[in-house]
């Protein structure tokens, strides 16, 4: 027990003396926090869409009008010729091509069914699918519109049209805030990076400057060891976690709704988990640079997987299958769920549950791995 | 010195893949001896060391320090002997009394004991004034005293020097040796690997390492006399270039 007191005490002195460490700990995670929120903004909004309209019937301005009043929509050109349309998605002056047929009005007031056309650029998916979804809903509007309005011109018809409507609210998030959506996700890879390079540099660090040596020529324990170098990461990563919270808070106004103790529970739990996987692999690399790429590898996969920047379940099934050994995954989704919804701690009983396992094996892994020699 | 075996190696072996880093040694060291292990550069003394402070487990072969056996009681060494290394090994990013409370500390000593052996080592070693120095700013050779002394914190039975002299200036060097001489005075068994010819002088007893074998062992004056040399560079270039054995 006092020698890991002194190990604690030796790592802190370290960190705190060491010029290159301290604004990695304290400055860059707020940066990061400030700089990624703002820039990941998903929210979709001005798509230039061009317009055929080869009706020119009430209801082809009637949706005109509903295109241009929804907010999402800017009209970049409209022709009566379909290759004007295709030059301009082509050239990328549009990202849409609405074209409305011939007797869309007369077809849909009749059989009750009509179809119109929609040519979307592709290139940036997300943009894509949401674009495509406003539309297809504002067009919903619009036939529900129609097909009641008809109803109520026929004569013999005293019953009362039971009229369907669509109203949208969004839970927990109102104001459908990008920035309170994004900012708990960052705040998940910030702490996961630090986590992880600290732990795998401070251990390959030893071995380079050949001081691990004269530690394991001592009669130092393995399990001493290894505490005496997680224990003060752990407070580090604890408080990192912290600065991003009070960032969230005073920067961008969000607070949790949920308990901050379960909160910390979990990420007491995944700060350890993290360690371990730096410590993993320190335990078979030789150099920093290798240290360094190799977290850098296992990083990338887990943070572009995290569901941060894609969701989950857009992913093909293969691809949310790999995502189930993502850590970075469960502890976005807890964060969310409590920043966000105010989860309990039962609601994140099985996220709790993998990350807890997961920690256990890959500190496992670590110890086994690592041998007291030279 | 006494006639009680403090390390004894049999047949000792390391091998890594098909490369016989230390090929069937036999020797054991005297309690208070200054024993010396001299080759060339890669011939194994390194390898050889590092199997008898527990850093490295032999392939075959027999060897006890302190009357511990290197495969099985390695963590008993540990707490028996004293080590420093041809790398550097104090941490160069804390003060010099840091290192001291660090390794104390790992080597159970008590706070007050600490307190004391900082006091007395400082004194010794006349760096009163450099007690919240970092290592990184001291002189090469002021490090290596303190490392020296630093190893010896926890008054171990054997310390284990491997190349301690090396990039050090002769008067340093000089100095370096004249603690070595009072640390063995007073009971401790040394274990030096060195490649400075002229220090091998300064040991009891030398054995001489080519390829993983011993090529020759005995007090530096049976040395001289087996190879017919003046001095003990002859003797060296004698077994490594020309490869005579002295049996």
């Amino acid at each position: 027990m006092r020698t890991i007191l002194f190990l604690v005490r030796k790592e802190f002195l370290q960190v705190f003396r060491n010029k290159g460490m301290l604004p990695i700990i304290f400055v860059m995670p707020v940066i990061q926090l400030m700089v990624l929120s703002f820039a990941a903004d998903f929210e979709i909004r001005n798509l230039k869409y061009y317009w055929i309209d080869k009706d020119q019937s009430e209801a082809s301005r009637l949706l005109r009008n509903k295109l241009d009043a929804s907010g999402y929509f800017i009209l970049s050109g409209t022709s009566m010729n379909t290759e004007d349309a295709n030059l301009a998605l082509e050239d990328g002056v549009t990202d849409l091509v609405f074209e409305i047929p011939a007797d869309f009005e007369r077809d849909l007031i009749r059989e009750s069914r009509s179809s119109i056309q929609l040519n979307v650029n592709a290139i940036d998916g997300s943009k894509a699918g949401l674009g495509t979804f406003y539309a297809n809903q504002i067009v919903q509007d619009l036939a529900q519109e129609l097909r009641t309005e008809y109803l109520s011109r026929l004569k013999f018809e005293p019953v009362k049209f039971q009229q369907i409507n669509t109203t949208y609210s969004f839970w927990f998030n109102e104001s459908l805030n990008y920035k309170t959506f994004m900012v708990p996700g960052i705040l998940v890879m910030l702490v996961t990076m630090i986590g992880a390079f600290i732990s795998a540099m401070n251990i390959v660090r030893e071995r380079e400057v050949g001081t691990i040596e004269q530690l394991n020529v001592t009669p130092i324990k393995k399990h001493q060891f290894i505490i005496g170098k997680l224990l003060p990461l752990w407070v580090i990563g604890l408080f990192e976690f912290t600065i991003g919270l009070i960032v969230a808070r005073i920067v961008f106004g969000i607070t949790s709704e949920g308990s901050l103790m379960v909160l910390y529970t979990f990420a007491s739990i995944y700060i350890v988990m993290v360690l371990g996987l730096g410590m993993f692999i320190s335990t078979f690399t030789e150099t920093q640079q290798q240290a360094m790429f190799i977290s850098w590898f296992f990083l990338v996969i887990f943070l572009l997987m995290g569901g941060l920047f894609t969701a989950i379940e857009n992913m093909p099934q293969w691809a949310q299958t790999i995502t189930l050994f993502n850590p970075v995954r469960y502890f976005i989704e807890v964060v969310r769920l409590v920043m966000l919804k105010g989860a309990g701690f039962w609601d994140i009983r099985s996220q709790f549950l993998v990350i807890a396992s997961y920690a256990f094996v890959i500190n496992s892994l670590a110890v086994w791995n690592y041998k007291k020699v030279a | 010195m006494t006639n009680e075996k403090i390390i004894e190696v049999e047949q000792l072996m390391k091998i890594f893949g098909s490369f016989h880093a230390v090929d069937d040694i036999s020797f054991d060291v005297k309690r208070g001896e200054i024993f010396g292990f001299l080759g060339a550069n890669g011939a194994g003394k390194t390898t050889a060391m590092k199997m008898l402070t527990g850093l490295l487990s032999p392939t075959s072969g027999k060897a006890t320090v302190a009357g511990f056996d290197v495969y099985k009681e390695t963590e008993k060494i540990k707490k028996t002997i004293g080590y420093m290394s041809q790398k550097f090994s104090l941490y160069g990013d804390l003060t010099v009394k840091e290192n001291i409370q660090l390794f104390g500390g790992i080597y159970g000593l008590k706070n007050k004991v600490i307190k004391a052996k900082m006091h007395e080592l400082l004194g010794r070693l006349g760096m009163e004034n450099s007690a919240n120095a970092l290592i990184d700013s001291l002189p090469l050779g002021w490090k290596q005293k303190l490392a020296f002394s630093v190893a010896m914190l926890h008054d171990p039975s054997i310390i284990f020097l491997d190349e301690p002299t090396g990039g050090v200036d002769p008067v340093t060097r000089r100095q370096f040796w004249e603690m070595i001489y009072e640390t063995a005075h007073n009971g401790t068994t040394i274990f030096v690997t060195t490649h400075y010819m002229d220090e091998a002088e300064y040991c009891d007893r030398i054995s001489m390492m080519v390829d993983g074998k011993i090529a020759a062992l005995g007090s530096p004056d049976e040395l001289k006399k087996g190879f017919n040399a003046q001095n003990m560079d002859e003797v060296f270039v004698g077994i490594a270039r020309e490869g005579k054995v002295l049996k």
